[in-house]
């Protein structure tokens, strides 16, 4: 089979894909500049935001091509995916909305001068 | 077919599609939905964190400061870079995987039996690399003090944080752990720290270098706060015990949930490495033994591998969450 050397070379372009990204990652994670660092966006700061999209290639190449659901047919392909990318996002921004808003409410009880 | 399943339909849509709906075979598709709803349930308790975190967001520990350990390099300070390698050895053991898959679709048994036990080697690593991070975490590096209403304070020098052995001066101890079997009726009793509240706070005094380390984080620069010593006095008052590493009751990074988030998470996420490892060396064998020669395909080996890959997926998620972000 003339496919299985390029299915070999997609593996390993993928493996140093994801390398490159955790790389750059942990780089930014310990240099944190601060022109993305000390910013806040959207409840957080920019490098977070960075980390997130990061991650979420990552996961994207992780399933697509580690786990071959780019190979499956259309239909298993959004029975699965279809209930992640809509519940996950939900219930994260539903949770983390509640977070911030108990944050606010009780922080300023909190003493901090004795 | 099987005698127990009606297949008359010939595959059309109409007549409830063929043996294989969404073109899988039952096993592989039923691993995709198992697979769908361990995401839900990790997603539950990343959101779950991610609440209680925001709940915190001016106190919660930073992660840098927490995990600085790396193998046969004592007492530097190394963020990041162990969790980093054991993401490497994990997105390895992924690529084994896939190989192996990729080595069954050929009907290779000798690589399908190399590359599994590559695989199970990496996974072995890794939880090997996960317990060593727990016994880094559980003995903590620096000790702190536990307020009366809860709040842990650090020392630190030099804007630096420093250990309690640093500066503590320590007398002799007559106090001994009680343990089970030196007590006839014995259950359990207070851990025995060493170095006593007073010892910390005479040393403290006594050393006019040392600053006190409070759990707010400055908006402005996002470090701890480190307050002046006539503050710092203050806030000792009120101490009530030396806390050194870390439980699920008490921590010495900060907020207890802080611990409690990682030990739950990370331990889930061990254990589901765990299982992967056991189901793997079950595949391995029976790769060895020629079950799937026989059988004429290798679709165990795939599905195995797909939960591999989303114990390998989570474990990225969980990266970001815990040591990133």
């Amino acid at each position: 089979m003339g496919n299985a050397a390029n299915h070999k070379a997609l593996i390993w372009k993928v493996f140093g894909l994801l390398s490159a990204i955790t790389i750059v990652e942990v780089a930014f994670g310990i240099i944190k500049p601060d022109f993305l660092f000390l910013t806040q966006f959207l409840g957080t700061s920019l490098l977070n935001s960075l980390f997130l999209i990061l991650t979420v290639v990552k996961a994207y190449y992780i399933v697509w091509y580690f786990m071959h659901l780019g190979d499956e047919k259309n239909s298993l392909k959004y029975s699965i995916v279809l209930p992640l990318i809509v519940l996950i996002p939900y219930l994260a921004a539903l949770l983390i909305i509640e977070g911030g808003y108990i944050h606010d409410t009780l922080a300023p009880y909190i003493n901090w001068k004795y | 077919m099987g005698a127990n399943i009606a297949d008359q339909s010939e595959g059309k849509a109409w007549d409830g599609g063929s043996a294989k709906p969404m073109g899988a075979s039952y096993g592989k598709m039923m691993m995709w939905f198992f697979i769908v709803s361990d995401a839900l349930t990790f997603s539950g308790f990343l959101a779950a964190y991610g609440l209680t975190r925001f709940k915190f967001i001016n106190v919660w520990p930073i992660a840098d400061e927490v995990f600085t350990h790396f193998p046969f390099m004592h007492g530097t300070h190394a963020p990041m870079y162990y969790v980093a390698l054991m993401t490497f050895i994990l997105i390895f053991s992924s690529v084994t995987m896939v190989l192996a898959v990729d080595a069954g679709h050929n009907m290779n048994k000798k690589k399908v039996t190399f590359y599994m036990f590559l695989t199970i080697i990496g996974g072995v690593v890794f939880v090997g690399s996960q317990a060593w991070e727990w016994k880094n975490f559980i003995q903590g590096s620096y000790g702190a003090v536990q307020l009366k209403d809860g709040k842990i304070v650090q020392f630190a020098e030099d804007g630096h944080q420093i250990a309690l052995l640093d500066f503590v001066v320590a007398h002799e101890k007559e106090a001994v752990d009680h343990t089970r079997n030196n007590g006839l009726w014995f259950e359990s009793g207070e851990a025995n720290p060493s170095f006593s509240v007073e010892e910390v706070v005479a040393s403290f005094k006594a050393n006019p270098h040392v600053n006190l380390r409070i759990e707010k984080i400055d908006p402005t620069t996002k470090k701890k706060i480190i307050v002046s010593r006539a503050e710092g006095l203050k806030f000792l008052e009120q101490a009530a015990r030396v806390v050194e590493g870390a439980s699920l009751e008490v921590n010495e990074y900060g907020s207890s949930q802080f611990a409690d988030f990682f030990f739950f998470i990370t331990g889930f996420h061990g254990f589901h490495v765990f299982s992967g490892i056991v189901l793997n060396v079950i595949v391995f064998f029976n790769v060895i033994i020629g079950t799937y020669e026989k059988r004429g395909h290798y679709e165990m080996v795939e599905k195995v591998g797909l939960y591999w890959h989303f114990v390998d997926l989570v474990w990225v998620f969980v990266f970001t969450f815990f040591y990133l972000v």
